[in-house]
């Protein structure tokens, strides 16, 4: 296991979120992270990056306590793809994607030649190659979206975590990061998103976990756990089916 | 104009101050003249020029040219940093309560009659014991976002030095401090000795070379908090060092010239419009333009009119159409 917490509860200083959370990665696994707004899903996510300390239970992640781990060790381990945002500063795409090299280096060094390259070959990698040089703040949602994986890959870690890496993308770009998503997992790293639909974890998640009020309501291999009474009390809302038996598909109704 | 050739614009733009500065006003010297007396100095060989024109380049021309550089250049810098630090292009180097810490040490200075060099000492401590004062208290605070916290507290922080600043005009003898604060509160570099470079070069040159060396972290730093943490930066030491170098910079400039508005928030974004928003290439382009901007500015509030015009008027009058104009031509993002 590449990550591993047990028992884990979450939440901000004195305000629990959840508990009793226990979650496995294995390298080359896709995890979906499925549940309502406000369940615990963005305070999981930021606690198994170290962005928020856990109230309880242990993390470990390559087989080392996470409170061992520094900032910078933890960077070279773990990488974190944000909601696309639209950038204060119109920094180059390339500039963006060697920012993930910060935790290579010393904090007065410069990017070395192999930093250069490793940026160059992400950018390569995610088929952005060509935006290397456009400010980052006026490409696509979608571009800025492959961007900040490339930006990810960069720091060369053996785990990404996504937070809703499609929401906000047109349907067309939706499908793009879903299977960069995959081709991560196919490269060897272990991937967890979080995301508001079951299809992209049916689709292209191994495992998911269902959170609702900051508990752990079933997890499993998605096609046994995402079924329709699963979901029903994970939203709490009338859920269909269409192509039952062959390749299903959910939609709220 | 990204790159090379941006720098290379700012340069220019700092070696045409530095000619006009000579060239111009009571006592101009031509540029044949200004290479004469440097290529003699490094030389160590008799310049051949009048004794009076060496007089005016060493002991009065000179120490206000590059004293306009060193403070033009530090409140760049320092602009420069605040803006990536609070992630805002709105923000001007005293956001923190720098200046109005030093304006209040100063005036409290010539209302106690002190020498020149006690009342730069006071404005410099007041410059600094103020943004410490705003960073504990925002840092206890801790309510949220930190740096909304800590932009909020200079807010505050500021506005109630501003009080004191106020008070302390109330009580001075309005013949002979009153003026004297005002003057110095509107800035100016009239006057300047070769003596007065020191305590402006050394925090100067301290606070620009910490920037400078850390100006890859600088380019995380500027992303939100959360990114920054998870591509290994450690926020909390590099914020606070940031902070102390742009104060330190800050502060030995307002103690030098006085309170000088507008060049720490409009060089910044000239410098961005020339070389782009990387801080590698963005901190040395806005020093050099930052220099070359208040040295022109200078030469200006000297010879424009009979009587010296305070600096802090010209930035303000030069600073706020060119702003707009800037604000035109940025809609589409900070670039």
């Amino acid at each position: 296991m590449i990550l591993e917490a047990r028992d884990l509860a979450i939440g901000y200083g004195t305000r629990t979120i959840g508990r009793n959370l226990d979650l496995h990665l294995a390298e080359g696994e896709v995890l979906a992270l499925l549940g309502p707004n406000g369940g615990g899903k963005t305070t999981l996510l930021k606690t198994l990056l170290g962005l928020v300390p856990p109230l309880g239970g242990e993390i470990r992640l390559a087989g080392r306590p996470f409170a061992d781990l520094g900032v910078r060790e933890r960077a070279r381990l773990v990488a974190y793809v944000p909601q696309v945002h639209a950038g204060t500063f119109a920094f180059t795409v390339t500039e963006m994607v060697l920012m993930g090299r910060t935790a290579m280096a010393g904090p007065f060094e410069a990017p070395s030649a192999r930093d250069h390259s490793v940026a160059a070959a992400m950018l390569e990698r995610l088929g952005i190659a060509h935006l290397a040089d456009r400010p980052y703040t006026l490409v696509s949602g979608g571009e800025r979206q492959l961007a900040l994986i490339a930006r990810a890959l960069a720091q060369e870690p053996r785990v990404v975590v996504l937070d809703e890496p499609t929401a906000s993308l047109d349907f067309g770009n939706q499908g793009r990061v879903m299977r960069e998503i995959r081709s991560l997992a196919a490269a060897g790293l272990g991937v967890i998103f979080s995301t508001h639909d079951p299809n992209h974890a049916l689709r292209h998640a191994d495992r998911v976990l269902l959170i609702r009020d900051g508990a752990c309501l079933a997890s499993g291999p998605s096609r046994t756990v995402l079924t329709r009474s699963n979901l029903e009390a994970l939203y709490r809302s009338k859920i269909a089916v269409v192509g039952e038996g062959g390749d299903p598909a959910f939609l709220p109704v | 104009m990204r790159g090379a050739s941006g720098f290379a614009a700012a340069v220019a733009v700092l070696l045409a101050g530095v000619v006009v500065a000579f060239a111009v006003g009571r006592f101009p010297i031509g540029p044949a003249d200004l290479l004469t007396a440097l290529h003699a100095a490094a030389t160590g060989t008799p310049s051949g020029l009048p004794p009076a024109v060496e007089t005016v380049l060493w002991q009065i021309r000179g120490p206000r040219v590059l004293a306009a550089v060193l403070v033009g250049a530090a409140l760049a810098v320092a602009g420069t940093a605040f803006q990536g630090l609070f992630r805002n292009p709105l923000v001007s180097p005293d956001i923190l309560g720098a200046s109005s810490g030093a304006a209040l040490g100063a005036v409290v200075g010539i209302l106690f009659s002190l020498s020149v060099v006690g009342i730069q000492a006071l404005a410099f401590a007041g410059g600094l014991v103020a943004v410490a004062a705003v960073y504990a208290i925002g840092s206890a605070l801790r309510g949220g976002d930190t740096i909304l916290v800590l932009v909020l507290t200079g807010v505050v922080v500021g506005a109630l030095l501003g009080a004191g600043v106020g008070l302390v005009k109330y009580l001075a003898d309005p013949y002979n401090q009153l003026p004297a604060m005002t003057f110095w509160l509107l800035g100016s570099l009239s006057g300047t000795a070769p003596d007065d470079l020191v305590p402006l070069l050394g925090p100067v040159l301290l606070g620009t070379l910490v920037l400078l060396a850390l100006r890859w972290r600088m380019n995380a730093m500027s992303l939100p908090e959360e990114e920054a943490r998870a591509l290994g930066v450690p926020t909390g030491p590099l914020r606070a060092a940031v902070v102390a170098a742009a104060t330190l910079v800050t502060a030995a400039s307002v103690s030098a010239a006085g309170i000088i508005g507008w060049v720490g928030l409009v060089v910044p974004h000239l410098a961005r419009f020339l070389v782009g928003p990387g801080f590698p290439r963005l901190l040395p382009t806005a020093a050099v333009l930052g220099g070359g901007y208040l040295l022109l500015i200078d030469t200006m509030a000297r010879t424009a009119a009979p009587v010296e015009i305070p600096l802090g008027i010209l930035t303000a009058v030069v600073g706020t159409p060119f702003f707009i104009a800037l604000l035109r031509t940025a809609r589409k993002g900070w670039s």
